[in-house]
């Protein structure tokens, strides 16, 4: 029994009506709502629907707190955003058919991202399975290749058990999203408690995740450092996940070693920080990818070494030995042939790299090097006295914010000067949709992030046509009062599909401007929300940091340069070493 | 390269699936697939015949195969020494004169006669996939009416042969 439910049977009832409460028999939506609440789940959300009426009554009478967004997919991005920066499992309800496939793409993005998130979903009855019934569809036939792992309840005894499982799934080993299929006739079904196998520990045999990395394998991994002149440490969000950041910059501090980051994993070490080198990649910065190629060797922790990182896989690092550090096992020579791999959780490896005092390797000279690059080839942008340049307004917000807002992104250009030039202070406050690339992603995120941080100003910067896939869920912030910053970087196209028409299209902008927009100021007062636009770099500043100061939710919507360019840039299929647009031209 | 791996399972709803959903979303191209249950209760065993580019390929599809909750264990059996059986069923027109000469040019691989009519005989052999597709190659010019194979199911011997191991005579390669 939780502190709520006995509350409201000590508020509403006499004691004869507690006793009534304590003993009458449980359904299954009953069992699932408690079972939640032993996994201390805070926040749920979610969108009801036919088949999971039972749990919302169920919920109704044992409350949780669920968020009611206006799109499941709202549910699941939030869901991922809490997930983020609480470095919880975040929690989602839907119904069945069409509420479980709005899901669909919120959940490759939590897998292929790692993002710890358990599922419920609704299904017709058990006797009507398979039969093309009224919002029936296969969900776990559909969700099987997208999930760590997916179950559907065939016994409602089984719930307590599927649900403790599912959580010990979705946040162990390499996280990711987990999905439970209850069926209606199993959450309305009687639950006997003595028939219910509940183990204390979750045992599956057939998912040992190994935490503790092998001594031979860190021992070489100590030799190869002290041995490098010019080793590297490539940081994922591997090390964000397994709270590893302390200890990574403790023993890059310790050593000297360089670093640099994926995508996802800025914000393990401080943007300013004198030994990160920033973001490597598609669209890193050239010292990252510079540091990449000249390296003798690599010491990648909880990254993947995804495509958009390396570039050309056969020309990565061309001469250098790596070492891959990664929970599972599956992505150690995936991308990358490895010389010294260690299947880990990034903080027992960094533990065990820091227990060993070792010869430090003499890296003052690569530092220097490093530096030297750093400073010739910054970002950089041509100001331009007509039109508001994007970057502008992302270092704006840094400076107004001081690097210590959590920062949501859609996908696209805005997302990459987001990465360039908002340098984060703080761990787990960064949060973008890497792997998938999922537009309508920044919005819900960035409710998720709040709930999950009500204290913490929550800035989402989001492209014009991202914002339109997803913006429905403006309607959170004004229920909620929740001051999350709408950012909206508006050069009214698809400013990424426009850049790569121009650059490897001769400029045939196919289908990637947007000449109607809404007005989005109006759009934000129909919200009941504060809306600003800014249309020339003089005001900007002014309007961002009164819209940033506010203690209410806002947009503003920043009318940028249509034709502006992510640079610099690695175009696609070529190495780190070809990127163009390095230095102005 | 042909490889023969086997899949030790627990033996839930969808998990075949799981499994040959994992091969096609990786691009692995199946050449057969069988599975049973084992000595033990709610386990099963897959044994998979795959065609594999490379050994970082094959590095991968074991891998990706072990990561999967339901899967117990996961074996690339093919350099060891095995035993590799397959089941057919072949169903070869058969007129009542040539008949004997038939059944003495099929001899040497010991099939059985399952079932018989007028003109048709029905085959089983057993054996190692080799031996299937030479008694198939042989019994073709007669006219084979129907085929079916069952797909390869294989067990490790229990006496590893150093033998072998020095050089790998791989059955499949």
């Amino acid at each position: 029994m939780t502190a709520n439910a006995s509350t409201n049977a000590k508020i509403d009832a006499s004691p004869s009506g507690m006793q009534e409460v304590e003993k009458r028999p449980k359904n299954g939506a009953e069992i699932l709502i408690q079972a939640l609440h032993d996994q201390g789940v805070d926040i749920v959300f979610g969108y009801p629907g036919g088949a999971v009426l039972h749990v919302y009554d169920a919920m109704y009478k044992n409350p949780i707190r669920h968020i009611l967004t206006r799109h499941e997919q709202g549910a699941i991005h939030a869901a991922e955003g809490y997930a983020r920066v609480s470095n919880k499992p975040g929690v989602v309800i839907a119904t069945s058919g069409p509420g479980a496939t709005n899901l669909v793409t919120g959940i490759t993005d939590a897998m292929i991202d790692s993002i710890p998130l358990v599922i419920f979903t609704g299904q017709v009855a058990t006797n009507v399975i398979g039969s093309d019934a009224f919002q029936e569809a296969d969900i776990i036939g559909i969700t099987t290749p997208i999930t760590k792992h997916n179950y559907q309840v065939q016994d409602v005894n089984d719930i307590p058990r599927i649900v403790k499982e599912a959580f010990h799934i979705a946040n162990t080993g390499r996280k990711g999203p987990v999905l439970i299929d209850l069926p209606k006739n199993i959450s309305t079904a009687i639950f006997d408690e003595t028939k219910a196998n509940v183990p204390d520990e979750v045992y599956l045999p057939g998912y040992q995740p190994n935490y503790k990395p092998n001594y031979l394998q860190i021992q070489k991994a100590i030799q190869a450092i002290s041995e490098a002149k010019k080793p590297v440490v490539l940081v994922g969000a591997g090390v964000l996940f397994a709270d590893a950041c302390d200890e990574l910059v403790e023993f890059v501090e310790k050593y000297r070693l360089p670093v640099v980051t994926t995508l996802l994993g800025l914000g393990s070490i401080p943007g300013t920080h004198e030994l990160n080198y920033g973001m490597a990649g598609m669209h890193g910065a050239v010292v990252a990818n510079d540091a990449i190629t000249k390296s003798d060797l690599i010491i990648n922790i909880g990254s993947r070494f995804d495509d958009r990182l390396t570039g050309d896989t056969s020309r990565f690092a061309p001469e250098a030995k790596i070492i891959h550090i990664d929970i599972d096992p599956a992505e150690i020579g995936k991308n990358i042939r490895t010389d010294i791999p260690i299947v880990a959780d990034a903080k027992e490896a960094l533990k065990a790299l820091l227990k060993n005092d070792f010869k430090a390797p003499d890296t003052a000279e690569w530092i220097d090097y490093l530096n030297k690059v750093r400073e010739e080839y910054p970002f950089w942008y041509e100001a331009d006295d007509k039109e508001v340049l994007p970057q502008q307004i992302i270092e704006l917000i840094h400076k107004i914010t001081n690097g210590d807002a959590i920062v949501t992104t859609d996908v696209g250009q805005h997302q990459m000067w987001a990465a360039q030039y908002y340098l984060q202070n703080h761990s787990h406050q960064w949060v973008t949709s890497g792997g998938l690339g999922t537009m309508g992603f920044g919005l819900p995120a960035a409710i998720g992030a709040q709930f999950a941080k009500p204290d913490k100003k929550v800035i989402s910067i989001l492209g014009d046509a991202g914002f339109q896939m997803t913006l429905q869920e403006l309607a959170l912030l004004k229920e909620f009062n929740l001051p999350v910053k709408v950012i909206i970087i508006n050069n009214a196209a698809l400013g990424m599909v426009r850049q790569w028409q121009e650059l490897f299209y001769d400029g045939r902008y196919s289908q990637s401007l947007m000449p109607v927009q809404p007005d989005f100021v109006k759009l934000a007062e129909s919200y009941g929300i504060k809306g600003y636009r800014i249309q020339t770099i003089d005001e900007a500043e002014k309007i961002l940091t009164e819209a940033i100061n506010s203690d209410e939710p806002v947009l503003v919507d920043c009318r940028v340069k249509q034709l502006e360019n992510v640079y610099p840039m690695v175009p696609a299929g070529k190495a780190l070493f070809e990127m163009v647009g390095v230095k102005k031209f | 390269m042909k490889r023969v791996i086997t899949v030790t399972v627990i033996n839930q709803s969808g998990v075949l699936n799981r499994v040959t959903g994992l091969l096609m979303k990786r691009q692995f191209n199946i050449e057969s697939i069988t599975v049973g249950h084992t000595e033990q209760p709610n386990i099963s065993k897959m044994t998979l015949v795959v065609n594999i580019e490379d050994d970082v390929k094959l590095e991968q599809l074991i891998k990706q195969l072990s990561k999967q909750i339901d899967v117990l264990k996961v074996n690339d059996i093919t350099d060891k020494s095995i035993v590799l059986r397959e089941l057919a069923l072949v169903k070869v027109v058969s007129p009542p004169n040539l008949r004997l000469e038939m059944n003495a040019i099929v001899e040497p691989f010991r099939p059985q006669i399952v079932d018989t009519s007028k003109n048709v005989v029905t085959y089983q052999v057993v054996g190692h996939p080799d031996k299937i597709d030479a008694f198939i190659e042989l019994v073709r010019p007669y006219g084979i009416k129907e085929l079916t194979r069952t797909g390869v199911t294989a067990t490790v011997r229990e006496v590893q042969q150093s033998f072998y191991e020095s050089a790998p005579l791989s059955l499949l390669k």
